[in-house]
């Protein structure tokens, strides 16, 4: 899931000063923030009563269920529609894609709560790791399932570099160096461990990016 | 040919010495040090933003080693350009009479004094290396003819005390296979490993060429232990630095047999001797290699 953090306080207050705004209708999400205990229900009621205490009038709020979905926020926003209209901006406690579904989805200026920060995994209760850069060619067949394309803060495809040290990381050196654990993995599973990966195509990244499911065949090639 | 191509496959011992280009556009002081340990040396390796810190070029400094009639030893690192910058440097040193390469994937920016800059890292030092290869063969990276190739040396770097010793020797393999033909170790103090590792790389028909310090201070080998990535001053030998009436003696001896040493297992000897430049011609003859 996305992973969200807090974004400074004082500057979603700079943000809103900066439209003179007074009166302020609050967004969450049911999603990735829920889980991230950044943009649920009870931060979205703490964030009201934060505005409240800063001096702004909050005109109301809702958690859509997932608030980067199009439809799903038209709808809420909708069903919300005369305190958005009543309020000045709005204040959106989801990832940056949330925040812009709900600034295309309202005629009103719309400032992020939140800090997007990456896609990762629950390691456990409130604990998260980056997993994935989402890099387009997926390289874990061949890495046993360790995404060195994220784990090694240089991104090597072939590692390990020449910082490691007693199989720990030569930046990061409260952690193991991740081509080690990837050679631990493949071997304890009696698998090939000597390839060297080609270069990234990068291409397959490049911003921004647009898909549509019904221009993918079943075999994963385009239409 | 490249002089030290042409020496390592002779079987003769050979000496490398390393040359940090300035921060600035001032290379009195560079070249001061090139004419000091130039002399010595079949060649002169020429750091490239070395600690990820701001330097002049490495390409730059290397036409300086040239001119001054040194052969240098160019480092690329994967850290600062993407593939297209690093074929157009390598069309270029290859143009400008550079004949020999090593190529690093280079320390994290978060270590130097940039923390801010990106990493690049588009492609890795072993992905460099096949790129290099590629060029040689008179071809990109893409696989199209080149107008005029390259015929460079190619080397890269390897760690013969950092474990686990099969990851390490894994990708020292995989560098070989890309082409690398020499490589240059970090700075060795357990000679039983340095010996695992060159029996191995000759076993792949490379050549090594194993590093020395000169560990003049205390202050030096805590800056070693703290901030030169893959490398750890055993207890003993810091002990015996710290330790000593005289520790810039102490180090110096300490180099010498170092050098004799590597002598007798590796295929030559990279000096490094942080600072104590005016001391590499002393501890070469000492050690019997001049
Ligand atoms: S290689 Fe890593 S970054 Fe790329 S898609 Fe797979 S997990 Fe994500
Ligand atoms: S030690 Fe391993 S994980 Fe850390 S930067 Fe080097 S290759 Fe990447």
């Amino acid at each position: 899931m996305i992973i969200t953090k807090r974004r400074e306080w004082q500057r979603v207050l700079d943000d809103l000063g900066s439209v003179e705004a007074r009166r302020v209708f609050v967004v969450g999400c049911g999603e990735c923030a829920t889980a991230a205990h950044t943009g649920g229900e009870p931060e979205v009621a703490e964030a009201c009563e934060r505005l409240a205490a800063s001096g702004f009038e909050v005109t109301g709020s809702c958690v859509p269920e997932v608030t980067c979905h199009a439809g799903g926020v038209r709808l809420e926003t909708r069903k919300n529609a005369a305190a958005i209209q009543d309020a000045d901006a709005l204040v959106v406690l989801a990832c940056g894609a949330g925040t812009q579904t709900v600034a295309d989805a309202v005629a009103k200026p719309v400032f992020p709560g939140l800090e997007s920060a990456f896609l990762g995994t629950t390691v456990r209760h409130g604990v998260f790791e980056e997993r994935c850069q989402m890099c387009g060619e997926c390289v874990l067949d061949a890495t046993g399932g360790i995404c060195p394309v994220t784990a090694c803060p240089k991104g090597m495809l072939n590692g390990p570099c020449g910082g490691m040290w007693d199989g720990m990381c030569d930046v990061l050196d409260d952690r193991e160096c991740v081509h080690v654990r990837i050679r631990a993995r493949l071997a304890e599973q009696g698998r090939d461990v000597a390839r060297t990966l080609p270069p990234k195509d990068h291409s397959k990244k490049l911003k921004p990016a647009r898909l549509s499911v019904k221009e993918h065949r079943p075999d994963g090639s385009v239409r | 040919m490249s002089r030290l191509r042409e020496a390592l496959e002779r079987g003769e011992f050979v000496i490398t010495g390393e040359i940090a280009p300035p921060r600035g556009s001032d290379v009195s002081a560079m070249r001061e040090t090139m004419a000091l340990v130039g002399p010595l040396c079949h060649a002169l390796n020429i750091t490239d933003n070395q600690g990820a810190s701001l330097h002049m070029s490495s390409l730059g400094a290397c036409l300086v080693a040239l001119e001054m009639g040194f052969e240098p030893i160019f480092q690329q690192t994967c850290r600062d350009r993407n593939r297209l910058a690093l074929q157009s440097d390598l069309m270029a040193a290859w143009a400008l009479g550079i004949e020999n390469v090593l190529m690093v994937t280079g320390d994290d920016p978060r270590s130097g004094d940039h923390p801010q800059a990106k990493g690049v890292f588009d492609v890795d030092s072993t992905q460099l290396l096949r790129i290099a290869k590629d060029m040689n063969e008179g071809r990109d990276m893409q696989g199209r003819p080149l107008a005029g190739g390259t015929g460079f040396y190619l080397g890269a770097a390897m760690f013969p005390e950092a474990e686990p010793w099969d990851a390490q020797l894994a990708r020292t393999v995989g560098k070989i296979e890309a082409g690398a033909r020499f490589f240059q170790t970090q700075a060795v103090f357990d000679l039983e490993k340095l010996a695992r590792a060159v029996d191995a790389l000759h076993a792949h028909g490379a050549k090594v060429i194993a590093g020395v310090l000169f560990l003049r201070s205390p202050r030096v080998i805590d800056f070693v232990n703290e901030h030169l990535a893959g490398l750890r001053v055993p207890d003993h030998v810091a002990r015996r630095i710290k330790s000593a009436p005289d520790p810039l003696e102490a180090a110096i001896d300490l180099a010498v047999e170092q050098v004799a040493a590597i002598r007798e297992i590796a295929d030559g000897v990279h000096v490094m001797p942080l600072g104590l430049d005016g001391r590499v011609p002393e501890v070469l003859e000492r050690a019997g290699v001049l």
